[in-house]
């Protein structure tokens, strides 16, 4: 069964439909790569996935289950989109860390007010804060900055203030981990060490989407790459198709843009 | 002499003290709630917040002082404030908290409108509550971008409560300038600066302790 299946996602700003009925389907581990134009719909679906923006139409399934769909009439409570959305991770193209704390902060903040609706919290608060922290300083050594536990986030560099992104999205477990522009907001020589952490997890079979602009990345990790051009899925396929050998006019146009 | 000058603008000042403790204290909470109302998404009461905001902050303090002291009285024929000191003192109080309230809450707005909105869809995608995302994320930032415009109107403040003269309440510009008609001096009228500067360079002192404190990050 396909961990994540969308089917026919529509979205709509006012007037404009920004996507035009995206489907598709991933399977536990897989790392796939979203490429196509700016304006073409990659963020929005992203958005949409993550419950950001509002899907106008379409399903969304985790596992066989439906958490969005829209033919069932139902407007999804703020509660349940708060549970939908924990299936998932998402990385922004501004890391967008919380300045106020530090790494570790920034990563066990989550965890740890999730910690205190559980039952017998109140017991064993400190035993559980205790655990997420370690957690969290696990996490933080997997992406390479186990010696700036407590660092605010100015004090880091882009690149590494992406990796705290990185860990803060990865310490809630999700089941897929989607990443937007990931390293769009970087300078080019730390770019690599963002991209470095993402190989590593797509060598640990995260199952993981990756909207990038990186083309040679893209190639190098991916399982599937999909190219969406005005709000549709014009190309699907294994890198060596979609980026090599595209069958698609469209495709080949857009991948010329980058001189190969 | 100087023991009587001492004693009587001593007394007066403890009276400013007191309008600008309780302005604070009232005005703090209520600009909060007047911002939310100018960010409401329900337009009627956004429009409406705004045009009370505008008018209040368009208009001097001294005039809204009289207005509402003298008001109804004259207006409504009702003097509710009573004549004697206490309800000067009130109506003094009204205004003040008012016109504070809505100098605080563009202050507010404009803090909570100026953090990024990535910082709120972090805290959504991380599963927090509208309530988590405001007391854990988002309120740091504000009071951190506040602080220093809170700062200024603070200071304002210690000088504004002069005004409450015009409907003659007793603080120390008042018993200070008495000392011209009663006895022809004027230095009592210097010391009445002494105290502003000194009240004034203790709250500059305060305010720059909180920003340091605040300083362990950037927003």
């Amino acid at each position: 069964m396909a961990l994540l299946e969308v089917k026919d996602l529509h979205k709509s700003f006012d007037e404009l439909e920004v996507l035009k009925g995206v489907s598709f389907s991933m399977d536990r581990g897989e790392t796939m790569s979203v490429i196509g134009p700016s304006g073409g719909g990659k963020t929005t679906l992203l958005r949409c996935l993550n419950f950001l923006e509002m899907p106008s139409s379409g399903r969304i399934s985790v596992n066989g289950q439906p958490i969005f769909d829209s033919s069932d009439g139902k407007t999804l409570s703020e509660a349940e989109i708060r549970r939908n959305r924990l299936h998932f991770g998402l990385v922004f193209q501004n890391f967008n860390l919380f300045p106020q704390y530090t790494a570790l902060e920034n990563v066990s903040l989550a965890p740890k007010l999730q910690a205190k609706g559980g039952e017998d919290y109140k017991r064993n608060k400190k035993a559980v804060n205790a655990e997420i922290e370690e957690k969290s300083r696990e996490l933080l050594r997997r992406v390479g900055l186990g010696d700036k536990l407590n660092f605010y986030p100015h004090q880091l560099s882009g690149g590494q203030q992406q990796r705290v992104a990185i860990a803060r999205a990865l310490a809630l477990t999700p089941e897929v981990l989607f990443f937007d522009e990931p390293t769009s907001a970087l300078d080019p020589e730390l770019t690599g060490e963002v991209l470095n952490v993402i190989r590593q997890l797509a060598e640990e079979n995260m199952t993981m989407v990756v909207v990038t602009h990186e083309m040679d990345f893209a190639a190098a990790v991916s399982d599937r790459v999909l190219f969406i051009d005005g709000g549709v899925i014009a190309e699907q396929g294994p890198p060596e198709q979609v980026l090599k050998n595209p069958l698609e006019e469209r495709t080949k146009q857009f991948l010329s843009g980058y001189g190969k | 002499m100087f023991q009587t000058v001492l004693s009587s603008l001593s007394l007066g000042f403890l009276k400013s003290l007191e309008i600008f403790a309780l302005t604070l204290l009232g005005a703090i909470p209520l600009g909060l709630i007047i911002a939310f109302g100018s960010m409401s998404r329900f337009k009627p009461l956004q429009y409406l917040v705004k045009l009370v905001v505008w008018i209040i902050r368009g208009t001097p303090l001294m005039l809204q002082l009289l207005i509402i002291y003298y008001g109804p009285g004259l207006i409504l024929g009702n003097n509710w404030w009573g004549g004697g000191s206490a309800g000067r003192f009130a109506a003094a109080m009204v205004a003040f908290i008012f016109n504070y309230s809505c100098y605080f809450s563009e202050i507010y707005r404009g803090g909570i409108e100026g953090i990024p909105k990535g910082q709120k869809e972090a805290g959504q995608v991380l599963g927090l509550t509208n309530t988590q995302i405001f007391f854990k994320v988002t309120l740091m930032q504000v009071i951190k971008r506040i602080v220093p415009p809170m700062g200024n109107e603070v200071i304002t403040l210690v000088k504004d409560t002069s005004l409450v003269r015009v409907i003659a309440v007793y603080e120390i510009m008042w018993n200070g300038q008495s000392f011209i008609k009663s006895s022809g001096i004027i230095w009592p009228l210097f010391f009445t600066g002494l105290y502003y500067l000194a009240f004034s360079g203790l709250l500059t002192l305060l305010l720059g302790w909180v920003e340091k404190k605040l300083d362990y990050f950037k927003v």
